[in-house]
């Protein structure tokens, strides 16, 4: 009973000494350091809050944050949305009727893209789709914060063709292929006879 | 007739002092809380936070009155003034500085206790009227607590009033100062009338008074619900306890009481034990510390400088302790504190008769 008591207090004490050890700690705020600083983790007392929007901790270089694609370098090959795990790219690809152009590292781009948009509250960040990018144009960037007041504005919206464009690709490469089965029937029709 | 507006403007000045001291309180408990948690805590609102609660109180005066449907509505209505004004009530009775005091009762401390046993009777009206289990149930063990925990707190301090022979708050804190008119003995064998300071206490007058205040100051804390006594309000487990169904305004006045009580418990065993407005400061031969130190405004400032400190003493236990079980509360009350409240209230007995 007796030892109880004693112990009782002493843990009390123990306790007490304790936070309020933290209390006077408190006149330290924290250094705001990047992770590959060595001295990272040397920081053992003080305040730990850093008061967000105003100080930010720095990210890595190679961080895996919010998807970002450079449009003039995709060959809309669809491969990232392939690869993805839950089915957060939708492609809409339109074939070219000639060779646009040619990405930075030399490939001949053939498809348009008439949709490329990346659900972001779907995205479980991953980075398949940007080991599988052949030309590297999806990349992860270092842009962590995207707060949304509606849903829909999470899914980002990559191509750069308006409707009325893609429509006019989509009847040329339309006006292409009738072209070329009326062509392909030219010839067969005569055999046939 | 100026004697009406004389009590009404005493009661004015002490609804003012309690509204300031909570929101005051709660502010200073979220940041002591944080910064005994590492964080920084409310820092937005005006220089480190210091508008915060002000901005709280903002918030809670334009909310709605939700009242339950299957609620009793008066039992629900009632409760919150009935605890805040038996909270309120019990400031009547205490002594501020020589010669201020709202009523100076012969039966103050009596008066005292009696008043704040209706906050009980609040507390159960507010949890049977909400009309929701997690209420109930935190009602019924604060009324459990509160009632258990009254008879420690309530002996303890009947051992001080057998040295004081009074149960006038005014007079018993005049006698543990340099204004006492019969002697004052440290611990029974030094005449410490002229000396006066911290060592006219009561809480020094006699060895087994300090046990009385530690009895005291634990009974205090759970008869405000404060951790580690708060199963009443047990957030983890009860969600809010007996507020639960309280919003707006009404919820106000429930923490209101909560703060104002953290703020009496506090005063009461101040006055009792710690001197009351005395100062702290002794008169130490050529150096008549205390007598410069005691007066109006002095009394003021040493009376709620010892408040607070014990009011922080209060917040700081409450985030340093994990919360008590039931049964470990109640036998903690039955089992160690009220044999060790007779035990200082038998000693107090002898050494009045031996030692006085």
């Amino acid at each position: 009973m007796v030892e109880t008591v004693i112990n009782v207090f002493k843990t009390v004490i123990k306790g007490l000494r304790l936070t309020l050890g933290h209390i006077f700690a408190a006149t330290e705020s924290r250094n705001v350091k990047a992770i590959s600083d060595p001295n990272y983790f040397a920081q053992n007392s003080g305040i730990n809050t850093i008061q967000y929007p105003h100080v930010k901790l720095p990210v890595p270089d190679v961080g895996r944050y919010q998807l970002d694609v450079e449009m003039d370098d995709c060959i809309v090959c669809d491969l990232c949305a392939k690869v993805c795990p839950v089915d957060c790219i939708d492609i809409k690809s339109i074939k070219s009727t000639e060779a646009i152009g040619k990405t930075s590292d030399g490939t001949t781009k053939r498809l348009y893209a008439a949709k490329f948009d990346i659900d972001m509250a779907k995205c479980m960040y991953c980075g398949l789709c940007t080991v599988v990018c052949p030309t590297e144009c999806i990349v992860m960037t270092d842009t962590y914060d995207r707060s949304m007041t509606d849903l829909s504005e999470m899914t980002y919206k990559f191509s750069d063709m308006t409707a009325e464009e893609a429509n006019e690709k989509r009847l040329a490469l339309e006006k292409l292929n009738a072209e070329r089965l009326a062509a392909k029937q030219a010839i067969i029709t005569p055999k046939n006879n | 007739m100026n004697f009406y507006l004389t009590y009404i403007l005493v009661a004015s000045a002490l609804f003012v002092f309690t509204a300031l001291f909570t929101l005051f309180a709660v502010y200073s408990e979220r940041k002591i809380s944080a910064f005994i948690q590492d964080r920084l805590g409310p820092m937005e609102v005006g220089k480190y936070g210091s508008l915060q609660s002000f901005a709280d109180i903002l918030k809670m005066l334009q909310k709605e009155f939700i009242i339950p449907k299957a609620a009793d509505k008066f039992l629900f209505v009632l409760a919150p003034i009935i605890i805040f004004v038996s909270v309120y009530l019990g400031f009547a009775a205490l002594p501020w500085a020589p010669g201020l005091v709202p009523a100076s009762l012969n039966l103050g401390l009596f008066y005292i206790f009696a008043i704040l046993s209706v906050e009980t009777l609040g507390i159960l009206m507010a949890g049977w009227g909400s009309n929701n289990k997690y209420a109930l149930l935190g009602s019924m063990r604060s009324v459990a607590q509160m009632v258990s925990y009254e008879i420690p707190a309530g002996i303890s301090l009947l051992s001080v009033v057998m040295i004081s022979q009074s149960l006038n708050l005014q007079e018993i804190t005049i006698k543990q100062g340099i204004l006492s008119l019969e002697s004052v003995k440290f611990f029974g064998i030094w005449e410490v009338k002229e000396l006066g300071g911290f060592l006219a206490w009561n809480i020094f007058q006699a060895p087994h008074l300090i046990l009385a205040y530690i009895i005291y100051f634990i009974a205090s804390l759970a008869e405000c619900n404060r951790a580690p006594f708060d199963i009443p309000e047990a957030e983890s487990e009860l969600v809010g306890g007996f507020h639960i169904e309280y919003s707006g305004l009404r919820f106000a006045f429930i923490f209101l009481a909560e703060y104002s009580m953290m703020f009496l418990v506090g005063m009461i065993g101040v006055v009792l034990f710690l001197g009351g407005w005395n100062s702290p400061l002794p008169n130490i031969y050529k150096l008549p510390l205390a007598s410069w130190t005691t007066g109006m405004a002095w009394g003021i400032f040493w009376i709620l400088l010892k408040t607070l400190t014990v009011v922080a003493v209060q917040i700081w236990l409450r985030w340093t302790l994990p919360r008590l079980r039931v049964d470990q509360l109640m036998s903690f009350c039955w089992k160690v504190l009220t044999p060790l409240a007779f035990l200082c209230l038998f000693i107090s007995g002898i050494w009045r008769l031996t030692m006085m």
